[in-house]
């Protein structure tokens, strides 16, 4: 199979959708002529036009308003916010109305919007363009959450969520942009929300990974092998949906997990999906539920606090190493 | 034609302006008293007082114009074509009503009658009237997009958002400001530094226009006038209309802060009974004609509470329905 980037496996994403169906358009801040700060809607311009490829004013509470708005008037839009710490630009309505539009009118409103963002540090961005803000969005019932950690599962989930009639935050990890991996060429190919993936099997214990995380999961897994230990990395994919019932039958399985994610700590997606486990596999559990995250303080600037900061491989490491 | 005059238009399109416009002093008076009397369990904003902004600028818009209305929005929702009945029940919270009894008198909506729903956020309809214009203008439809707000309003940061885009994509969206002199408990002057707030359009490359709000005519006019402009290409429209609450912010608002003699002086320019003078005066209608108008309301009213009491409450599982359009068996809970 073909290997392209998650950046690249993006943009092909948009594209067959926006060739598919005439309703999609792109809308965002430096996304037709610049091509997207991340590079993500290169060409896109060309292909579509200015009427479906459009640049916007720096309006985060319009670029989501107007796409609500036109979304109940029969178009499917994806919006683009730049960096996810933006999205709180935009609060209410993300969480006011994008998120309850439809229960509040009865089910009659439709929402097929889709908010592509940005997640997660690039590297001394400092504490405003470097969050990852996925878990303060999964306390709000009426909003999906997709974390894809792949091209493939970048491209599938983001078809999905634009051909879904359900407001979608699609969060698209930086340092993922640039990271190859194999793609189906099949234009109807899609992932289904609420389906986590087995991304390497083991049996002494659970890394469940978000986006960023399931690599170094990976990595945590090849250093932890040499120590005899067999480390099955599960990655959950969209957080709302979740799949509880993959992640506890890999509980259930190896008996010890860890949860390991960019966002902070505190509250972060892992709490949730703790007490998920606690709730439902506590008969499974030797141990307690291991959570690796960032540490709670704004993300620092100069690189020696940022790497003190962030969670990397050695933290899963050293988690698992706690738990054996 | 002459500006606001009566005989610029049809005697049925002014009798239906009149019978709405009491259709929407009716509603409030009367939801007023079903809250009183448990019926509605929610609060009530009424709109009382305000009748000719929200009957006159829905009088000049189409069905599939489409409207974001507000806290206040009843006069909005009848006006656009809603039906008191699904009014009435919705804000009595049963299944009959326009939200299924989910949303309440804050966010009644029907899409049918092209109204994007109501709001609870001040606010928060600006950037929704935008991206339905913005679906108008790019799916070539021929309609508009109003979304009606008050002088509180357009000091959310949401406004000038919405009004920079209108403004630079040329969309056809008209802003129509209800200016009824406060923002919640807060005088207009203590919340903004100029008077006139259709100066403000200027500043986002469109043109703002002061109207009598409590000139169902003008009002009628001043909307169909920027119908036209945005239908012609030429983009938004900011019009201010200048009016007044009779009633509290809510019901039960016990209104300290209303500025002494303001009242009494906008009793003396009640929309209605003005209207209803006017329309005498100029013989369009007898007393017995209005009369009859005002009875056959009244009716409507009666059918209306008689029919939300009579409505099934919702059933309790009904809280889990509507929220997604996909809930991947139920994984989404």
């Amino acid at each position: 199979m073909r290997e392209i980037s998650y950046s690249e496996a993006i943009r092909e994403a948009m594209c067959e959708e926006m060739r598919r169906d005439p309703n999609v358009y792109l809308m965002g801040e430096d996304v037709a002529v610049f091509g997207g700060v991340w590079g993500v809607s290169e060409g896109m311009l060309d292909e579509f036009g200015p009427d479906r490829v459009r640049d916007t004013p720096i309006s985060e509470a319009a670029i989501i308003g107007a796409g609500l708005g036109s979304a109940m008037k029969g178009m499917r839009p994806i919006v683009e916010i730049m960096f996810g710490d933006f999205l709180m630009c935009a609060g209410d309505q993300i969480v006011n109305q994008v998120a309850k539009a439809r229960f509040m009118s009865g089910g009659k409103a439709r929402v097929p919007l889709t908010i592509r963002v940005t997640s997660g540090a690039p590297g001394s961005a400092a504490a405003q363009h470097s969050q990852s803000p996925e878990s303060w969005f999964m306390n709000v019932p009426g909003l999906k959450i997709a974390v894809p950690a792949t091209p493939a599962d970048a491209k599938g989930l983001l078809k999905s969520a634009v051909r879904g009639t359900d407001p979608v935050l699609f969060f698209e990890h930086k340092m993922l942009y640039s990271e190859s991996g194999p793609v189906p060429e099949d234009t109807d190919f899609t992932v289904p929300f609420g389906k986590a993936a087995i991304v390497q099997a083991g049996s002494d214990m659970t890394v469940i990974g978000v986006n960023v995380m399931v690599k170094k999961a990976l990595e945590a897994a090849e250093i932890l092998a040499g120590e005899g230990i067999s480390v099955e990395v599960v990655d959950p994919r969209t957080l709302v949906p979740l799949d509880r019932a993959t992640l506890i039958q890999s509980v259930a399985k190896t008996s010890r997990v860890v949860i390991a994610h960019e966002a902070h700590r505190r509250s972060g997606p892992a709490a949730e999906i703790a007490a998920v486990l606690a709730e439902e596999a506590i008969e499974f559990l030797d141990g307690p539920i291991m959570r690796v995250g960032a540490r709670n303080v704004p993300i620092p600037y100069s690189p020696v606090l940022e790497n003190y900061v962030l969670p990397g491989t050695e933290d899963i490491v050293n988690a698992v190493r706690m738990l054996i | 034609m002459d500006k606001d005059k009566l005989t610029n238009h049809s005697p049925e399109m002014l009798s239906t302006l009149f019978r709405r416009m009491t259709l929407v002093r009716q509603f409030e008076l009367r939801a007023i008293e079903e809250r009183r009397r448990g019926l509605i369990p929610g609060f009530i904003h009424s709109c009382v007082g305000q009748e000719a902004t929200a009957v006159g600028a829905c009088a000049a818009l189409s069905q599939e114009d489409a409207i974001t209305s507000t806290h206040r929005g009843h006069g909005h929702l009848l006006g656009k074509g809603g039906d008191p009945k699904f009014m009435m029940a919705e804000l009595a919270g049963r299944s009959t009503g326009y939200c299924l009894g989910r949303g309440g008198s804050l966010h009644i909506a029907d899409f049918d009658l092209g109204i994007l729903g109501a709001n609870g956020i001040v606010g928060g309809g600006f950037p929704v009237a935008v991206g339905a214009g913005l679906a108008f203008q790019m799916r070539g439809e021929p309609s508009v997009a109003l979304a009606f707000f008050g002088d509180g309003a357009i000091n959310e940061g949401s406004f000038h958002e919405a009004a920079n885009l209108a403004g630079l994509w040329n969309l056809p969206v008209i802003f129509f400001c209800e200016n009824n002199l406060y923002g919640e408990g807060t005088p207009q002057d203590m919340q903004t530094p100029i008077a006139d707030l259709a100066l403000r359009a200027e500043g986002y490359g469109f043109p703002g226009t002061i109207v009598d709000g409590n000139d169902v005519i003008a009002v009628y006019e001043s909307v169909l006038s920027a119908r036209s402009r945005a239908m012609s290409g030429n983009g938004p429209t900011l019009i201010e209309a200048k009016t007044y609450r009779f009633r509290g912010h809510y019901e039960g608002d016990p209104q300290v802060y209303r500025r002494p003699g303001e009242l009494e002086l906008w009793k003396a320019r009640d929309p209605v009974p003005a209207f209803r003078a006017r329309m005498l005066e100029a013989n369009i209608c007898d007393e017995a004609e209005l009369d009859e108008i005002e009875t056959s309301v009244q009716a409507q009213l009666d059918e209306a509470v008689a029919f939300a009491a009579a409505s099934p409450v919702p059933a309790v599982e009904e809280a889990l329905e509507g929220v997604y359009a996909d809930t991947h068996r139920g994984l989404v809970f």
